[in-house]
């Protein structure tokens, strides 16, 4: 056997294993979900289906799928500010400011609850959020006698807890970036009369961009998606085109309409991540 | 001005260390509390973990998510590894295809690539149930191993193996006895996220889970949605302490966010 087609079959053997779980588990459901999202009904129990584009114009001609959509990307856009405006800072001070240790362990502590359940924590947020819990409370302790002020099952409330639940990535993908310019950069600049204001905005604002995008791209993505948090902290107010969805496959068991709308998500997320591609892609360089 | 400056900042991180726990602490002390309607003062009691030691059906759940856990963590680091050994190892055509491959088991929305794999499990004959949701996690953990492994071994190059075999070592050899002690703490780091992947994981196991067999957060989801139980917030409360255990042991293994 010579050199190159034993590197040829060392490489398949290496590989063959887990792309072909992926294929079965990723790929596979994806274009049965797509074959589904074309169909009259779910094609169960001998029951005859015919290949349809209904699911598709249920979703252009009737506004209330039209409206979730607009909802759910409105809800992405707030969470991502949200993330922006919280996480960007703790980056910059994180990467700049702190020294040594101090920025192992709060890294540490910054990136722990991220990897524990998002589930268990949207449920913790309940009790904070409702009312008599922790910031009815504090409102009360300021204001004595203020009407009992209760978060829980309001938008506000899916939009805290998806925060919550994202931020992590923000700071991360940040510091990433921010950690890596040089501090003789922001030196030279400051010797030669820049102010702190126009060192933050010429050198590092522009050089942290990839960073700020990756962070972007990474929450927008699940938070459009997201079905979990706006049933549990949303109640009502929490319909968004992932809960419909959701409801599509457990309650109504209309598979075929809900194939259809999570194809128009993949087609807003494939989307996005077309167009992010170019910034994504050094962050998950294998070798 | 300066030490102004600096005590803003730190107290700027302190808010946010502070929104990010204080939801979780408010959890682990409502845990403790002996009022079911969550009232305050807190008066410490264990009745809800007693409550949840006689809970059969939260008990079989645990016992579900711990061994699927470990299943996948088995399967995942195994084809993991290897295929990371294949893209630091060597450079083949189609490399570039297989590495954007990865990409869709975890920028996909999960709802969307759960919602998939009831469809495809339930045509086909796979069904639902804890080997479909093993067959889902393992493809979610991949990617995560794929790039700590690959990220591990490209720190030390081929060189040291490159000298093994140009001393004689058959490739087997080489493996075992060159590559697998230069690589462990990249596995090790690879196993346990695979293993804080799956025990977290709920989108996935939530519509492959078949009536009667659920997994720890699956059956939380349904508790949650039915009211609220104390016993949820014991439970919980575990399972936070036991995947942050994970990703500190993760922590000592693999160095996030580069250099330190």
């Amino acid at each position: 056997m010579n050199l190159a087609r034993r590197r040829r079959l060392a490489v398949f053997g290496l590989t063959a294993p887990a792309y072909l779980w992926l294929v079965l588990t990723i790929f596979l459901p994806l274009s049965a979900m797509l074959f589904f999202s074309f169909l009259t009904q779910a094609p169960f129990g001998g029951r005859q289906a015919e290949l349809t584009l209904g699911q598709y114009g249920a979703f252009l001609d009737k506004a209330f799928y039209r409206t979730l959509a607009w909802r759910s990307l409105e809800l992405g856009v707030y969470v991502t500010l949200g993330c922006v405006a919280i996480g960007y800072p703790a980056a910059l001070a994180l990467a700049k400011h702190v020294k040594g240790r101090w920025r192992e362990a709060l890294f540490l502590l910054i990136v722990l609850p991220f990897w524990s359940n998002a589930l268990v924590r949207t449920f913790s947020w309940t009790m904070v959020l409702r009312g008599d819990g922790l910031v009815d409370r504090a409102v009360q302790a300021v204001f004595p006698g203020a009407p009992s002020f209760a978060l829980l099952f309001t938008y506000p409330a899916i939009v805290i807890g998806l925060v919550h639940a994202f931020v992590p990535y923000m700071i991360l993908t940040c510091y990433i970036s921010l950690q890596a310019i040089d501090d003789s950069l922001i030196e030279a600049a400051r010797s030669l009369g820049a102010s702190a204001w126009a060192v933050f905005r010429r050198i590092i604002l522009p050089l942290s961009i990839p960073g700020l995008c990756a962070g972007v791209v990474l929450i927008f993505v699940p938070a459009i998606g997201s079905f979990m948090e706006p049933r549990i902290l949303g109640g009502p107010a929490g319909i968004m085109l992932g809960t419909v969805i959701e409801d599509q496959f457990t309650m109504v068991f209309n598979w075929p309409l809900g194939a259809a709308l999570s194809f128009i998500l993949l087609a807003i997320v494939l989307a996005i991540l077309a167009l992010a591609y170019p910034l994504l892609r050094r962050s998950l360089q294998v070798a | 001005m300066r030490r102004g400056w600096a005590w803003a900042i730190n107290g700027y991180l302190a808010a946010v260390l502070g929104f990010l726990y204080l939801p979780i602490a408010v959890m682990m002390v409502m845990a403790f509390n002996q009022s079911s309607l969550y009232e305050l003062p807190v008066r410490f009691d264990t009745v809800w973990f007693e409550a949840l030691a006689r809970n059969d059906r939260l008990l079989r759940a645990s016992l579900n998510s711990v061994l699927l856990a470990l299943a996948n963590t088995v399967v995942a680091t195994v084809l993991g590894t290897m295929a990371a050994l294949a893209f630091a190892r060597y450079r083949f055509r189609g490399r570039a295809l297989l590495q954007l491959l990865l990409f869709p088991p975890i920028t996909i929305p999960w709802l969307i690539i759960g919602t998939s794999m009831l469809v495809l499990f339930f045509w086909i004959g796979i069904g639902r149930g804890l080997h479909a949701m093993l067959l889902g996690h393992v493809a979610l953990s991949l990617p995560y191993v794929i790039v700590v492994v690959a990220a591990r071994l490209k720190s030390f190059g081929p060189a040291l193996e490159e000298a093994a075999a140009t001393l004689g070592a058959s490739p087997w050899q080489t493996f075992w006895r060159v590559s697998a002690p230069v690589m462990a703490p990249g596995v090790v780091a690879a196993a346990l996220f695979a293993f804080a992947v799956s025990f977290d994981q709920f989108v996935i196991s939530y519509f492959l889970a078949a009536p009667g067999v659920s997994t720890l957060p699956v059956e939380i989801y349904s508790a949650i949605r039915k009211g609220f139980t104390p016993e949820i917030n014991a439970v919980s409360t575990i399972i936070i302490l036991v995947s942050m255990g994970i990703m500190l042991l993760v922590a000592r293994f693999y160095r996030f966010g580069g250099e330190r």
